[in-house]
């Protein structure tokens, strides 16, 4: 932008030089135009605090539950000797180790699906609230009221599908015969995904022992992973089961998929 | 608004500039360690859980 020539002098030439105060067209500040500024202001604070929520708080929190679940994963296995001599894999280990539902936000066992990533594993608190849901140590939690890993009937979890750490972001991609495993402190636990259901979030009799019929006697050991669906909608919530395959104690070791997806002790 | 920010910042442009930038980072800063956390306690927009919880 050139500047109107204010003075006839040339050795004013040089635009430093001008200390004056300029003949500069100030506009008013309007009523509307502060207005306009504070709402694009408040557009502007809603997508920032969405990219917040989304992504930024969103990997902090995951990085957080990883680094829970590791340790009290660590803390299970640490103080276990090796059995010297384990049972042959055919026999098995007899019927799983059922514990009692600990309190209210008490972290009592860790998932491990392989299909959420090589380095995915969460820690599982009794509670579905926002303290265990939206906690930067659990993430993951239990249905209380449902059955707690290996016991005969469903054990049911739910988890955020995105943001706050979404512990089940990618459930979607569960595929038939997929492991999903369980770590207590006295063993692990072994389901397979069987199949997907999409229901309101009023289907509570998605989480009954056996789903969907509140008569029946359980006979089948089940995990139920719930959350919402669509993604970043919670219109439905997408139900994901899955059937008990086996047991092995801590002292056993943890089975060939997971011992290689575990933190190293 | 902003305009008048602008005016009442001291210095040459690219002070000024400094200046803004400062602001700007320090308002994001706030925002994420402060503002969004007690907003997340209180938007629920993240129900996952099927039947009453």
């Amino acid at each position: 932008m050139t500047e109107p020539a204010t003075s006839a002098v040339p050795a004013q030439r040089g635009r430093r030089s001008k200390r004056g105060p300029k003949p500069r067209v100030r506009r008013r500040v309007s009523v509307f135009g502060v207005l306009g500024e504070l709402f694009i202001t408040g557009g502007v604070l809603v997508f920032l605090f969405l990219a917040w929520q989304l992504w930024w708080n969103d990997a902090v929190m995951a990085a957080s539950q990883s680094r829970a679940a590791e340790s009290i994963s660590r803390s299970w296995t640490e103080d276990v000797a090796p059995d010297p001599a384990p049972a042959p894999a055919e026999e098995g280990y007899g019927d799983p180790i059922v514990a009692t539902a600990p309190g209210n936000a008490d972290a009592f066992a860790v998932l491990y699906v392989p299909r959420f990533g090589a380095d995915y594993h969460r820690t599982i608190a009794e509670g579905v609230g926002t303290n265990v849901l939206n906690s930067p140590d659990s993430g993951i939690g239990h249905y209380p009221g449902t059955q707690m890993p290996g016991e005969v009937g469903n054990f049911a979890i739910a988890s955020h599908r995105s943001a706050n750490g979404g512990g089940m972001h990618v459930i979607n991609e569960l595929q038939l015969g997929d492991a999903i495993y369980v770590q207590t402190a006295d063993g692990y636990y072994t389901y397979r995904f069987r199949d997907f259901e999409y229901v309101p979030p009023s289907a509570v009799e998605a989480i009954a022992p056996v789903p969907h019929d509140l008569e029946a006697t359980a006979v089948d050991r089940l995990i139920t992973l719930t959350t919402c669906n669509p993604l970043y909608s919670t219109a439905e919530r997408i139900i994901a089961y899955g059937v008990f395959e086996s047991w092995q104690p801590t002292s056993a070791g943890a089975p060939a998929e997971l011992a290689a997806m575990m933190p190293a002790a | 608004m902003y305009a008048a920010l602008w005016r009442i910042l001291p210095g040459p442009v690219w002070v000024r500039l400094l200046l803004v930038l400062l602001l700007l980072a320090v308002v994001l800063y706030s925002l994420a360690t402060w503002v969004f956390p007690w907003v997340n306690t209180i938007v629920d927009n993240q129900e996952v859980t099927v039947g009453a919880p």
